[in-house]
């Protein structure tokens, strides 16, 4: 048998294991891409004048950028969930709950199954514990 | 010849920000965070720096779109606050120590860092919200700034292990700065939270508290936590805390704790909180 000469590259886990984590997208490379126009658009609110002409007309404002048609649609029902299905990153994203005078809280929460009053009180009870959260494959 | 005379930690959480430009400091919800700066609004009184190295992330702010650099460094004369969307942050400009800036960017190429300099650059919450929790409402800010940036957003982040070597070698560079200066370096963001997803909302106390204690007495432990390890402990945005690992490093094995504080919540997060003199 011919004998591989290359050493292998040793790691700590396989990246698979970022899959494991219960309700959690990790941000990558591939996301960072198919998120680009979303993104570009995130962040052309950081101007006065673009969160105005946003408001006037949502729909034409976002025809303006290279979206796809379902990240247009679920801006335009301000669906996070969804928006970080489709690559979207928070730190991005977050700038359209700001146009909309929400509260970075209001605006995780939304993702969260609960209503913005129960993941409030939950908060304020301690956040949410790690445990069972840990890893989908270990139940921990 | 520059010192490394301290280093500072705190969480940069928007909403700490927006409660204190808004007056809300003594508020129920808000008091008790705020509390927990009264010691170093007094500390830096007598410690005020010329330089502080300041540590933080971009939150696609002015990074992480047509550029994502694992480190990089404000490079300009001066930077404002940025608009996250709310209008900028009425604090007031960020003034960099070019000729500090300059030594510690050449000497960290040197080191093996292949820094990303920035040349025009807003700078946000990440940045801000440390300089106002330290130094309160002034109108201009006390001492010289040179932001430095870290990806903690897109994976992978750069390891505890180089953030570390990149703390020492921050403390190398900054110690072969010819001018008397009085540096400070403050690691900024974490602890635990998670900003999106059905996880949302995690909070970690154990593992907080835990990285807390090792941080003053045993701070290499904490170079070994892997970024899977943090994701699963401390969150998707809990990654901040690997910035805390560079300024820790940067300060080199003896320090003096001179204040800690966690408190949970501000908003989604648990706010961590260090005061550390370097002994001489």
């Amino acid at each position: 048998m011919q004998q591989d000469k290359t050493m292998p590259r040793t790691r700590l886990y396989s990246l698979d294991e970022l899959d494991d984590i219960p309700g959690t997208k990790v941000f990558r490379a591939r996301e960072s891409r198919q998120a680009y126009h979303l993104h570009k658009f995130c962040m052309s609110l950081m101007k006065a004048e673009n969160r105005e002409a946003f408001k006037a007309d949502e729909r034409a404002y976002l025809d303006q950028y290279a979206m796809s048609e379902e990240q247009k649609q679920a801006v335009l029902a301000r669906n996070l969930t969804k928006l970080i299905e489709l690559g979207g990153n928070m730190y991005f994203l977050v700038k359209i709950a700001s146009t909309d005078g929400w509260s970075a809280q209001k605006a995780v929460s939304s993702m969260s199954g609960m209503s913005a009053e129960e993941y409030a009180q939950m908060m304020l009870a301690g956040g949410r514990s790690p445990e069972g959260l840990r890893s989908i494959r270990n139940k921990n | 010849m520059a010192r490394i005379s301290g280093g500072i930690a705190t969480s940069h959480v928007p909403a700490i920000g927006a409660a204190f430009d808004l007056g809300k400091t003594e508020e129920d919800y808000w008091k008790p965070i705020f509390e927990g700066y009264k010691y170093v609004k007094e500390w830096i009184k007598d410690n005020t720096p010329d330089v502080v190295i300041l540590i933080y992330n971009d939150h696609a702010s002015s990074l992480m779109l047509d550029i994502v650099p694992t480190f990089a460094m404000g490079f300009a004369e001066e930077f404002e606050s940025a608009d996250e969307g709310w209008g900028r942050r009425p604090v007031p400009v960020v003034k960099n120590h070019l000729d500090l800036a300059a030594h510690v960017a050449e000497q960290l190429v040197i080191d093996e860092f292949d820094l990303t300099l920035i040349n025009e650059m807003d700078v946000d919450h990440g940045c801000t919200v440390p300089l106002s929790l330290v130094f309160g409402k002034v109108e201009e800010w006390p001492c010289k700034v040179i932001p430095i940036a870290v990806n903690v957003t897109q994976f992978p982040t750069p390891s505890g292990e180089r953030c570390w070597k990149l703390g020492e070698a921050i403390r190398n560079a900054v110690k072969t700065f010819p001018e008397d200066l009085n540096v400070q370096v403050w690691g900024t963001g974490g602890m635990s939270h998670q900003l999106q997803g059905t996880r949302a909302g995690l909070i970690n106390e154990e593992f907080d508290r835990r990285f807390l204690e090792l941080l003053a007495h045993e701070p290499e432990e904490l170079k070994y936590i892997t970024r899977l390890e943090y994701l699963r402990e401390a969150g998707t945005e809990g990654i901040e805390l690997i910035m805390w690992l560079i300024m820790r490093a940067a300060m080199g094995y003896g320090v003096e704790e001179k204040h800690r504080f966690y408190r949970v919540p501000a908003s989604n997060t648990a706010v961590g909180h260090v005061v550390y003199e370097t002994k001489s």
